[in-house]
């Protein structure tokens, strides 16, 4: 099955591609990782890798939030939820996400209150409304969501709202490709930076990538255009022996990140000393918590949280998918006994999670485009 | 959820300065744009939203592509409105 998805930009696709192929080294084989969901989604939807010479691999990385968060939490956030002083609240992704015991989908089901909002502001107003109630939300995501997390604690804490708390699961990106680049599973000749988590700590963050691990990072777009370019100047960094951050995206993110967000974030939440990620095990100062001055919208001092761990089920490959060591299809449920209807690890749950980016554009191998600009294939 | 929609800022709140009401494919919400608050978009002005606040400014022409990007993700994207459509954000 393949989807031959012409974007409107093939031709300067093809040019790119041509331009990245003379970059290559005879006999060298190349392996980027595009640490950000969007960009899988970007790549699967559009095939970008039929465009690139055979000799250049894309690997996923672990950027997709819901396909990260471990199974105990889920159930710890599921007996926070069988509460009957609380109305538990997240986003629609996460209430597909599985547990030991079902999703949050199938707990509501069966009479939980759990509410699926748009933006944590959304619960805020369901605390306001419900004044008899604990209103917890479950709040998950990298630095993209926690601005908003934080913001929303702040806005609680204006206004003297008793009955609103997080039950946080903020993880944070850095640290994360630094266990990748600790693992001995993987080489890797570069990154693409991801995008919107960039738009918030910006782009120095990488430097010690390329200092330390002498890996080049190029923070990118979400456009097929924008991958090419990213993986182009990749390309051009290692010719050229260099190794550096730079940002394609800049249209978006600013160097410097957004200073007020980090400001926010600073002030409400802190590091915890490690979390758990599903697959990826124990990572340290990965994930952030509720600053001790907020301890009244803190979930977990609020509520005994039981804390649990769950080991991942054991057809599940997520953590090798996470990793980038094994593909989805390589995975032995993929497409059998987990889809997205069914999923039972969590890359089949986000639409950015990566067997989900396969599952749905069907590709399962490359086909190659030919690059020689002008020709059509 | 780690979508972020283009939205087109109508108007800012004169009550209450941190809230705007934006415009994403002809959905009217009000989302926060405090994280913007060092330098706050002006109505006519576009914003990328991600759950309900503006994490940055963009330009039409970016936005016009984030909306392109966003509706080749079909489903995804289409509960991401729903939801919108969904908020009561005040
Ligand atoms: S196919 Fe399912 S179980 Fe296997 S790695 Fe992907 S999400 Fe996990």
């Amino acid at each position: 099955m393949r989807f031959v998805d012409e974007f409107r930009d093939a031709e300067q696709a093809r040019a790119l591609a041509a331009k990245i192929a003379a970059l290559c080294e005879p006999g060298r084989q190349y392996k980027f990782m595009e640490v950000c969901g969007g960009h899988t989604h970007t790549i699967y939807k559009h095939g970008l890798e039929d465009y690139l010479p055979e000799s250049i691999n894309l690997v996923h990385g672990p950027g997709c939030p819901v396909c990260v968060i471990p199974m105990g939490r889920i159930d710890d956030a599921m007996h926070l939820a069988a509460r009957e002083d609380v109305i538990m609240t997240s986003f629609g992704d996460m209430l597909r996400v599985p547990g030991s015991n079902g999703s949050f989908f199938d707990a509501k089901a069966r009479g939980t209150d759990i509410r699926m909002v748009y933006s944590p502001l959304d619960s805020l107003k369901i605390a306001r409304q419900n004044p008899d109630k604990q209103v917890v939300f479950m709040a998950i995501g990298f630095e993209t969501t926690a601005p908003s997390t934080a913001m929303t604690m702040l806005r609680a804490r204006a206004e003297g709202l008793k009955n609103f708390s997080v039950f946080c699961n903020h993880v944070t990106i850095v640290p994360a490709i630094k266990a990748i680049l600790d693992s001995p599973d993987l080489r890797l000749d570069g990154f693409l930076g991801p995008g919107h988590v960039s738009t918030v700590i910006g782009c120095r963050p990488y430097e010690f990538i390329a200092r330390e691990y002498g890996k080049p990072v190029v923070t990118a777009g979400f456009e097929p255009l924008d991958i090419l370019r990213s993986i182009y100047m990749l390309m051009v960094q290692l010719a050229e022996g260099r190794c550096e951050v730079e940002n394609q995206y800049s249209r978006v993110v600013p160097w410097d990140g957004n200073l007020v967000a980090l400001k926010a974030i600073g002030e409400t939440m802190e590091l915890r000393p490690y979390f758990e990620w599903r697959g990826l095990g124990f990572i340290s100062h990965s994930a952030m918590k509720v600053r001790e001055k907020y301890a009244e919208m803190d979930a977990e001092l609020l509520f005994k949280v039981p804390g649990v761990r769950v080991a991942d089920p054991k057809a599940c490959q997520c953590g090798e998918v996470l990793k980038g060591v094994l593909k989805p299809w390589e995975c032995k449920v993929f497409g059998t006994a987990c889809t997205p209807e069914t999923p039972i690890g969590t890359c089949m749950v986000s639409p950015e999670g990566a067997c989900a980016a396969y599952y749905n554009y069907g590709r399962m191998e490359r086909h190659r485009v030919p690059v020689t600009i002008g020709e059509r294939p | 959820m780690c979508l972020g929609i283009p939205g087109e800022v109508i108007e800012i709140r004169a009550d209450q300065p941190d809230l705007a009401k934006v415009d994403v494919s002809g959905v009217k919400r009000l989302i926060n744009i405090g994280l913007l608050s060092d330098d706050p978009p002006q109505p006519g002005e576009w914003v990328l939203i991600h759950v309900g606040f503006a994490l940055s400014r963009i330009d039409e022409a970016e936005a016009a592509a984030a909306m392109e990007f966003l509706e080749g993700i079909g489903q995804a994207y289409e509960d991401e409105i729903a939801a919108l459509k969904e908020s009561m954000i005040d």
